[in-house]
């Protein structure tokens, strides 16, 4: 079998990338301060961030979710990953990204819009996120939007806590819902 | 039936295999703006696959045309034969290989990717650097000359 010189290889990902027929490019970086993420983008934003990913289910969701023409092309999330090391370094509070939510079911996708009003190094609880979208008493269902958040860090579910302030629960970890709170200075 | 792969791991289970059969087709730099090609124009057409059947010989068909494409463009006018890729290269060919052997490249593929593949007229332009129109004729004369053929037997 011919191995594919890498040049070649990243030449063909470059290229499907700038054709505009890719359903989802993607890229896994190894080594964030959280450990591996999986970032994922479509034609009309950010749609998919995943802690230590297991590529092969992962790539099958995102197939699933947009469509079969899942690539990993690294070009194409290069905004994506410096917005990131921003944000890991310090030196970003906001991200100005566009956001693919269009997989997401419509109530999920109301708390991640109000989830995104929090701000950089302030907290929430799941309690006044549900009131927010007028559904006071489904705290325990916007515990399960969180969980499920497609794009956790940049839509920042880690800044929901319980309404005692504990920290509750991470769907990447609480070591990591803890780093970065620390890292937004929202935890002493 | 499979299901589609996602086209990462479509990808990376035939390009050792697509530039192999390139290179034995062409000189090394035009195998491998080849290389690209085959892959852009599967990329263009893997959406409209109904199914993830024979995708190997689906991609290798793809870079054989991707090869007579390319001769053409620098000798337009001279006739070319389609080497073929060598039974071993085609599996889902077998059955229609030997009756369409005759048949120019273009025609050949088109009948065997409706025929064979199952392929809608859209995907195959798509796959043959074309349209759905041209696949439509070019899979339509495939099949007025292999009856002409079967007729004068």
């Amino acid at each position: 079998m011919t191995g594919v010189p890498t040049v070649l290889d990243e030449r063909f990902r470059a290229a499907a990338a700038a054709s505009g027929e890719l359903d989802v490019a993607y890229d896994v970086l190894d080594d964030t301060p959280v450990g591996r993420l999986l970032v994922g983008i479509s034609d009309r934003g950010l749609c998919r961030v995943s802690f230590d990913p297991s590529p092969e289910a992962e790539l099958e969701r995102l197939a699933r979710s947009f469509g079969p023409r899942v690539l990993r092309a690294p070009k194409a999330i290069d905004r994506v990953r410096r917005e990131l090391d921003e944000y890991f370094t310090g030196s970003r509070q906001a991200f100005d990204l566009e956001l693919d939510l269009r997989a997401t079911p419509e109530f999920h996708r109301r708390v991640l819009e109000e989830l995104n009003r929090v701000e950089y190094g302030h907290t929430t609880t799941y309690g006044t996120l549900a009131a927010q979208v007028g559904a006071p008493r489904a705290a325990r269902a916007v515990g399960t939007v969180m969980n499920r958040n497609p794009i956790p860090i940049v839509l920042p579910c880690h800044r929901v806590v319980g309404a005692s302030g504990s920290l509750t629960g991470y769907g990447g970890g609480l070591d990591r819902k803890e780093w970065l709170l620390r890292l937004e200075g929202a935890l002493l | 039936m499979n299901r589609i792969p996602p086209f990462e791991r479509f990808y990376e289970s035939h390009k050792g295999e697509v530039l192999a059969f390139l290179r034995r087709r062409a000189d090394r730099d035009r195998a491998d703006d080849l290389f690209q090609e085959t892959f852009l124009r599967a990329l263009h057409a893997y959406n409209r696959l109904e199914h993830g059947e024979h995708l190997r010989a689906w991609v290798l068909t793809i870079a054989a045309n991707a090869v007579v494409d390319a001769a053409r463009r620098e000798r337009p006018t001279a006739e070319l034969a389609v080497e073929p890729a060598g039974e071993d290269e085609r599996p889902a060919l077998e059955e229609l290989a030997p009756l369409t052997d005759g048949l120019p490249p273009k025609e050949r593929a088109a009948v065997v990717l409706r025929y064979g593949y199952d392929l809608d007229y859209d995907t195959i332009g798509a796959a043959l650097g074309s349209n759905e129109q041209a696949a439509r004729q070019a899979a339509s004369a495939g099949v007025r000359r292999l009856r002409k053929e079967k007729e004068q037997r």
